[in-house]
């Protein structure tokens, strides 16, 4: 319902300036030094912020801003836990207590990726592979998810379909990875930190003075609470900063565990296991290099992810009270006070008359909660007389209930048009660097750890360069054919959530088993990430309503039902994480227990120290 | 306190500051703490690294 923006030159002289700084550095990095292992062989150290900010950046994408910010639109500040983790479990678990292990680990063994990093640390070549294919098969999934929050922004900034937008996101990514860029090339990832750098500080500079400060900002939001649609107070929406309702046995607690379990949990421990950020840590010259890189990461985190979540959650404030009107008739007022109402949506028709705006799925007339500025007679379409009041509503009016669309709704709505050009590059960027991490990452698991470990039967040789290429640019495909295809609630974030905690169950136990405990045995680390993996996938399929009606098996398999836990409240909104990763911990103690112990000495090749 | 009454938002909110405080803090300590030396085997993982980068 906002409006749309177009095209001008002065946007695509600014992007094409901005690919060809990004091309020119790229260029100049191939002619040096550019990845962080011609760094070491050099035997010179990056400087903290190129590692620091490129870490952030592979780290950040558009998922976390304009999927995670969305979702915080709609869900509120509570989102902000998952910042805490962000940067607790992120930036200081894994720089301080697991970056120098792995490291050394990697360096020791001469494993270049994470699967062979697992399959060199346990002995087994069907560790290497059952990783191997977990990343092939579902890191698209998160590749998707990157791009459709990029594309969803592009749609509404420049004024063109999703489609559209999709297709030009989708063959600059391919001309970023296909021909060269693959791997972080780091001048230009730390370039595209600091552009993301600058459009954070000052939307979130932006939104605050806009609403008259920080607790101005936040007292307008709290004392919104009444205006939560209905749906979304079911299930224990109690206002933009506030925790959703807390309990057990009841669907007005089904928010808090998406909330909690999904989102935060989820992505804040998932990303102790993602495959593309432990690998950078093998390309760390050293543990003081690490040490130096916190403060950075941190301050980083802080801004990338704090920054959507509180500008996200404040849009509804600004939306309610500078956002551009609304109208429509007063179903019932909320409260004592007549300036708040629900009102059912309303447009004026070409004959001067009102017309009801239908929710197209439902048919209904589309209700929104309205701070009313102006009442007035006005006549419906069937001539009668009735009072049309305007005003302003909350975030998800102006998207329809899409999250995905909140953030872009905001930007081009409450931001000068030049600020909508920035933050599009911020999030090309974003987009980029962190893609190109995953489609390099989807490239080695197919090539060396695939490829290589299947047709060889397990004998070292040199990675088929065509087999990689081949795998990325499937990747690429799969990728775009799953943004294309599934577009629903939250998307962006679900998409997200269910990479990273696929990849905590299956990966996190072997993973931290294999850096710090040597009883760990190969038979409990293989059966741990099979039970991880199976147990996420059966709870994904038939147990996780949301997830399990898209695939549409439990249906099949129930008459109709959207969870075999249908009738149980709670736990079909329950995230597979918390069953999956416990029962992924506890198979790899009780295996490795009664298991033979590893080779004593390989464990010296392992640990030397 | 800052217009958020829900003590949990509010711990969420001055969390995360706290936590980006904590990074800076832990960085400035240890700033020299460790040490910081590239042996011979940490460079042939990079050569090794290098030429699968190169190739591709």
């Amino acid at each position: 319902m906002t409006g749309h923006s177009s095209v001008g030159w002065v946007d695509i002289v600014v992007i094409l300036a901005y690919l060809f700084a990004t091309g020119y550095l790229g260029w100049l990095g191939y002619r040096g030094t550019r990845s962080a292992a011609d760094f070491l062989v050099g035997g010179r150290s990056a400087h903290p912020i190129i590692m620091a900010v490129s870490y952030g950046a592979t780290f950040i994408s558009t998922a976390a801003i304009v999927g995670f910010g969305g979702v915080a639109g709609l869900f509120g500040m509570s989102l902000l836990w998952l910042t805490v983790l962000n940067i607790g479990v992120g930036i200081l678990i894994a720089f301080i207590l697991l970056g120098e292990p792995t490291r050394r680990l990697g360096h020791h063994l001469r494993a270049h990726t994470f699967p062979e990093l697992l399959g060199q640390r346990y002995q087994s070549r069907a560790i290497q592979i059952f990783a191997g294919v977990i990343i092939f098969l579902f890191m698209p999934l998160y590749s998707a998810a990157v791009m459709t929050g990029g594309s969803i922004f592009a749609a509404t900034q420049f004024g063109i379909d999703f489609e559209v937008a999709l297709l030009i996101f989708a063959l600059i990514t391919a001309a970023y990875v296909i021909p060269g860029g693959i791997k972080a090339v780091m001048y230009t990832d730390t370039m595209q930190g600091f552009v993301m750098v600058f459009a954070m500080i000052f939307l979130l500079v932006f939104t605050y003075s806009s609403l008259g400060g920080i607790t101005e900002a936040h007292r307008t939001l709290t004392d919104m609470a009444d205006m939560v649609p209905p749906p979304l107070a079911a299930i224990g929406h109690q206002g933009w900063t506030a925790m959703p309702d807390f309990g057990w046995g009841a669907s007005n607690y089904d928010l808090w565990w998406t909330v909690i379990t999904a989102l935060v949990l989820g992505v804040g421990i998932g990303v102790l296991a993602q495959p593309q950020l432990v690998v950078r840590f093998m390309t760390v010259r050293s543990r003081r290099e690490l040490d130096r890189a916190v403060p950075i990461g941190a301050v980083f985190i802080l801004l990338m992810v704090g920054t959507p979540f509180v500008v996200g959650s404040l849009s509804n404030a600004w939306f309610a009270y500078k956002g551009p009107l609304v109208h429509g008739q007063v179903v019932e007022p909320i409260g004592t006070a007549d300036e708040r109402a629900w009102v059912e949506l309303m447009q004026p028709d070409a004959a001067g008359t009102w017309t009801p705006i239908l929710n197209p799925k439902t048919a209904a007339p589309v209700r929104a909660p309205l701070i009313i500025s102006d009442r007035e007679a006005a006549a419906n379409a069937a001539g009668e007389a009735f009072e049309l009041v305007s005003g302003r509503s909350i975030a998800a009016t102006h998207t329809r209930g899409d999250a995905d669309s909140i953030i872009p709704a905001f930007i081009i709505a409450a931001m000068p048009h030049w600020f909508g050009v920035i933050f599009f590059l911020a999030l090309l960027a974003a987009a980029m660097s962190t893609m190109s991490s995953q489609f390099h990452t989807i490239g080695t698991a197919a090539g060396r750890d695939l490829y290589e470990r299947i047709s060889h039967g397990g004998h070292h040789r040199e990675p088929s360069i065509l087999v990689m290429r081949l795998a990325i640019l499937l990747g690429l495909l799969i990728a775009v054919t799953i943004s294309y295809t599934v577009r629903q609630e939250y998307v962006i974030a679900r998409f997200t959530a269910i990479f990273f905690g696929l990849c905590a169950a299956s990966f996190l136990p072997a993973y931290i088993g294999g850096l710090f405990f040597r009883r760990v045995t190969r038979a409990g680390a293989l059966a741990s990430m099979a039970v991880g993996l199976s147990v996420s996938l059966f709870w994904l399929t038939l147990i996780k309503s949301r997830e399990a009606s898209a695939i549409g098996l439990v249906q099949w398999i129930t008459d109709g039902k959207t969870s075999l836990l249908a009738d149980y409240p709670n736990w079909p909104t329950l995230d597979p994480i918390i069953i999956a990763l416990p029962a992924s911990l506890l198979t790899l103690i009780l295996v490795s227990a009664v298991t033979r112990p590893p080779d004593a000495a390989h464990l010296r090749r392992c640990f030397p120290e | 306190m800052l217009g958020i009454d829900d003590p949990y938002v509010l711990m969420a909110y001055l969390g995360a500051i706290a936590m980006a405080l904590v990074g800076i803090l832990y960085g400035l300590i240890r700033r020299n703490a460790a040490r910081d030396e590239v042996t011979p085997e940490d460079r042939l993982w990079a050569l090794d690294e290098k030429k699968v980068d190169d190739e591709l």
